[in-house]
């Protein structure tokens, strides 16, 4: 792997020589996709990244929101699909380890992870429950290492993902405002490399990671030491707490070569190093490896000389590697000497900065009749029906994924796993919320709507918690960007998350780009996977118990919306239909008078409407309150709708609370003040989850069983390769 | 009083530890780094969980033999109290200080989940602020949480009353439900769950007041009134 003919003939006019080996190392493997989104760096300036809590600082890998008192919260996303879909324990495994570095480059300690998973279809293919299986595993071992509890996430199974895997890791740091590194550094300061030795593996990672996965490339996978990682932050916090570092950047794709490039360049500095000064796993590596080499768990370091007797005396603590591999200098060159010999001397913008691609797009061809529904057979029994999407891998309970990770340690877990958004209690006496969110089968039908979806979904299992959404962190999954058609979609999912952010006010803090997802059946669906952060000044809302009696009210219109909806894909295998949209107006309405309603403490529990529909979000009430519920779907507000479309539409911005019935006209009078459509619909009790349309019983569904169902499904068919319901 | 909270590399329940001991307990508690020694003013021990030197070779063997221990055991000897969790548990089994052995837990995952003890000896200075018997909604989090002995040493344990918490359910195949064990003197105990994580109501959904009893009793025991 290389740089292309254009490119090579650009690096050699801009140089003006013939580049040496290495030289050609680093640029290929800055200028990679993964390193450089030349592709689509040009357009993501248009998401808003600025906001009142937003904090810029220059070379940071992670967003900054301050959250008052003194203190911030860091953000980021990062995705390892490639290496996970070759090895996925490892994959997942040092997928946490970077971005949890991210987090800590800024000068605070990671204190949450969420996954998203994405694989084939389980049920018929033997390959993607093994990628599943070890994909968990490895976040599991991984974060659980570290002590920092994964608190949220999502799973999501599609064919379209067939030997494939999609893994994205997001994490959330917290710290003093003070403690933040403000990355600076002056002629004379010294260069260190910190952490794990440098090693042959994950050669080539950012370039294999930027390419369509056509060899399995093991060796460009990197082996992960979460006790390394461990490690490191304490030392790190420690070095922070002690004001030794000036600057610092986590090693990921491209190693030292974008590390030290991408710190030259946005400090404005040149930096002289040596790879015989590297610690290395092996002895006779080449310096092209050394400077290539994904090896994980490793921080370069800006220090003085003043101040590195102590940073080393920190290092031989927690005996972690130390080394002095170079220095600052002033004349903004990359110099990379073996002894005395120079192996590579380029000016650090030149390496960082590749340049971007403007590259065609053009509205793909299966779009134009995506919308056109098939008649499908009428259904006849809809109390098996459901019972069978509860059963489905998308809706069963993922309660044997989230059980394996910590979920607990760092105590500050308020609101668990398993719920709509998980809470975190902040030192300031203040509330984190976070939740992501993903939906490639609506995104696939429309890639506006369907990310505007995914954005509006992760802002309502937030506001569910009574947060207010003050952050976004956008992860762009797309296919080969060099198909017109793949890139057409790229730019509406942009464009439709930068409208949404623009109008709610909600800055893009953090994201990343990940294109050529290629398995050998063609490109994935569309895949952004949108995260929003949260905050609550006061009280969250944690989901208290139902009991009999309650209402059931839901606020939102039911719309003919099934497009990419779990009733047509896997009830009737149709992929089409019209995409939910999100109405903006209605959208912030329900926002505000959740939120309104959750500050008054009117309600027991909010839970947002989404993967499948209105008869999935009643069911999970029911079985994580362990009572029944009867629902009149005639009541359900919004258009004339027949009964398959009321219980399983996927339409956005509704909500379902459920409290006790004393404040029902408080409730009510609050909507109706804020002209939000809404409707009793249910009322709790029994042992039965049921739905009637005006007398007829449509579901009715017996709660215990359809409980142990959920919860044994997804293991049932992991571990033994049962299906649970026919 | 003085609490001394012993940090190995790769410990990460230390913080939590030392949280609820200072901020919620107001108990005077001090990190030590695993290569030094104990003082002679400390009185007592806590030794928490997370993955010394990452859970290699075995949970808990490699910190089994880090310096501090030499320290520990001479305390365990004097009746100093000592209390090991989840990964101090297993480090208290490994270097000999309780009996027994930590497996690979029966669903060979990491388990994290609420469950509920049983108190089945209130005579440490853990427990005796409970009575016999009482439920203590708790979380566990390991992978390495089941515990065995084999049935004379079984004998052993029931007999010497060493059988301090029982999980009130099978929650990953230990012998008789056994969570936590002490010492012949009982002064030396080692549980599974996490008493640091039950102790404040905001984070425990069922009731914090049962856990905060463990750290009560050694209050008592220490005979600082609350």
């Amino acid at each position: 792997m290389s740089l292309e003919e254009q490119e090579l003939d650009e690096l050699k006019y801009k140089i003006g020589r013939n580049p040496t080996s290495t030289e050609l190392q680093i640029v290929a493997a800055e200028w990679s996709e993964h390193c450089s989104y030349k592709s689509s760096k040009k357009h993501l300036k248009m998401l808003p990244m600025k906001g009142p809590r937003v904090i810029n600082e220059k070379g940071y890998d992670s967003g900054v929101l301050d959250v008052g008192d003194g203190y911030v919260v860091t953000a980021h996303i990062e995705s390892h699909n490639h290496p996970s879909a070759v090895e996925p324990y490892g994959g997942a495994a040092t997928g946490v380890g970077g971005v949890i570095r991210d987090i800590l480059s800024a000068g605070t300690r990671p204190i949450a992870i969420f996954d998203g998973l994405r694989f084939g279809d389980i049920e018929k293919d033997i390959h993607a429950r093994w990628l599943f299986k070890n994909a968990v595993t490895g976040i599991a071992d991984y974060g659980n290492c570290l002590g920092i509890p994964t608190i949220g996430g999502e799973v999501e199974f599609d064919e379209c993902y067939e030997n494939y895997a999609m893994v994205d890791v997001a994490a959330i740091g917290f710290g003093k405002k003070e403690h933040l590194i403000k990355n600076h550094a002056k002629k004379g300061d010294i260069v260190v490399l910190m952490g794990g030795s440098t090693g042959r593996d994950g050669i080539g990672g950012s370039q294999f990671a930027s390419d369509s996965l056509e060899s399995e490339d093991r060796s460009a996978v990197q082996i992960p030491d979460p006790f390394i990682e461990k490690l490191i932050i304490e030392a790190v916090l420690q070095a922070r707490n002690d004001g030794l570092i000036h600057a610092m950047k986590d090693l990921g794709g491209g190693g030292l070569s974008c590390a030290i490039s991408e710190t030259a360049d946005a400090l404005e500095i040149g930096i002289e190093m040596d790879v015989n000064k590297v610690h290395t796993r092996e002895s006779d590596m080449h310096p092209d490896e050394i400077m290539v080499s994904e090896s994980q768990e490793r921080m370069l370091i800006v220090t003085s000389i003043a101040k590195l007797k102590k940073l080393q005396e920190i290092c031989k603590k927690f005996r972690i590697g130390c080394s002095v591999i170079g220095q600052v200098k002033s004349d903004n060159q990359v110099h990379i000497k073996k002894g005395k010999k120079t192996v590579a001397n380029l000016a650090a913008d030149i390496v960082a900065n590749a340049t971007l691609l403007d590259l065609p797009s053009k509205e793909p061809t299966y779009l134009k009749t995506i919308e056109i529904e098939k008649k499908f057979k009428p259904v006849s029994d809809y109390s098996k029906l459901l019972m069978k999407l509860i059963a489905s891998p998308n809706i069963a309970s993922k309660i044997w994924v989230y059980g394996q990770y910590d979920h607990e340690v760092g105590i500050r877990t308020v609101v668990k796993p398993g719920t709509d958004a998980s809470v975190l209690r902040l030192d300031n006496g203040k509330y984190l919320s976070a939740k992501i969110d993903g939906n490639p089968k609506q995104c696939y039908i429309n890639p506006r709507e369907g990310a505007i979806g995914c954005f509006e979904e992760a802002c309502r299992n937030v506001v569910c918690t009574g947060a207010k959404p003050i952050g976004m962190l956008d992860h762009l999954q797309f296919g080969n960007p060099k198909d017109p058609e793949i890139f057409w979609t790229f730019l509406e999912s942009l464009k439709g998350l930068t409208a949404f952010a623009k109008s709610f006010e909600i800055p893009c803090v953090g994201g990343k780009v990940s294109l050529y997802n290629e398995t050998p059946a063609g490109s994935i669906k569309p895949t952004p996977v949108i995260g929003v952060i949260g905050l609550i000044d006061k009280k969250p809302s944690v989901p208290q118990k139902i009991s009999k009696d309650d209402c059931l009210l839901i606020i939102g219109d039911t719309k003919d919306e099934l497009g990419g909806s779990e009733y047509f894909e896997y009830i009737h295998k149709f992929i089409g239909g019209k995409c939910p949209t999100v109405n903006f107006e209605d959208s912030k309405k329900h926002m505000k008078s959740v939120l309104n309603i959750i500050d008054k403490n009117l309600i027991k529990s909010a839970h947002d409407c989404s993967k499948g529909g209105l008869a999935i979000a009643v069911s999970e009430i029911c079985m994580t309150n362990q009572i029944g519920c009867k629902v009149s779907l005639d009541k359900v507000p919004g258009e004339k709708l027949d009964v398959d479309r009321i219980l399983f539409s996927e339409s956005h911005s509704r909500y379902l609370l459920s409290f006790d019935k004393k404040n029902l006209s408080k409730i009510e009078e609050l909507l109706k003040k804020n002209k939000v459509s809404f409707k009793q619909i249910g009322q709790f009790g029994d042992e039965k989850i049921q739905f009637i349309y005006g007398s007829k019983s449509i579901i009715n569904l017996d709660l215990k069983k359809t409980h142990r169902i959920w919860l044994h499904a997804l293991p049932n068919l992991v571990l033994h390769g049962k299906k649970s319901v026919q | 009083m003085k609490v001394g909270v012993v940090v190995f590399p790769g410990s990460n329940c230390d913080r939590d530890m030392y949280h609820v001991l200072t901020d919620v307990f107001n108990i005077n508690a001090e990190y030590f780094w695993h290569e030094k020694g104990l003082p002679k003013n400390i009185d007592a021990v806590i030794l928490p969980g997370g993955f010394s030197y990452g859970d290699r070779l075995r949970a808990g063997v490699i910190a089994a033999h880090s310096p501090i221990i030499n320290d520990v055991r001479k305390m365990a000897e004097k009746g100093i109290p000592v209390l090991g969790v989840c990964n101090g548990f297993q480090i208290l089994v490994e270097s000999g200080l309780l009996p027994g052995v930590l497996l690979k837990n029966e669903s060979l995952n990491f388990m994290c989940k609420w469950t509920n003890l049983i108190v089945e000896n209130n005579k440490t200075p853990f427990t005796n602020q409970f009575k016999l018997n009482e439920k203590i909604p708790i979380p566990i989090a390991n992978g390495e949480g089941r515990y065995y002995v084999d049935d004379d040493t079984m004998k052993e344990l029931k007999k010497k009353n060493q059988i301090v918490f029982r999980y009130s359910e099978v929650v990953n195949g230990s012998t008789n439900r056994i969570a936590g064990v002490c010492n012949e003197d009982g002064n030396v105990v080692g549980m599974m769950p996490h008493p640091e994580r039950a102790v404040e109501s905001d984070i425990n959904p069922v009731d914090n007041k049962p856990s905060s009893l463990i750290f009560e009793s050694l209050l008592t025991k220490m005979g600082v009134s609350k």
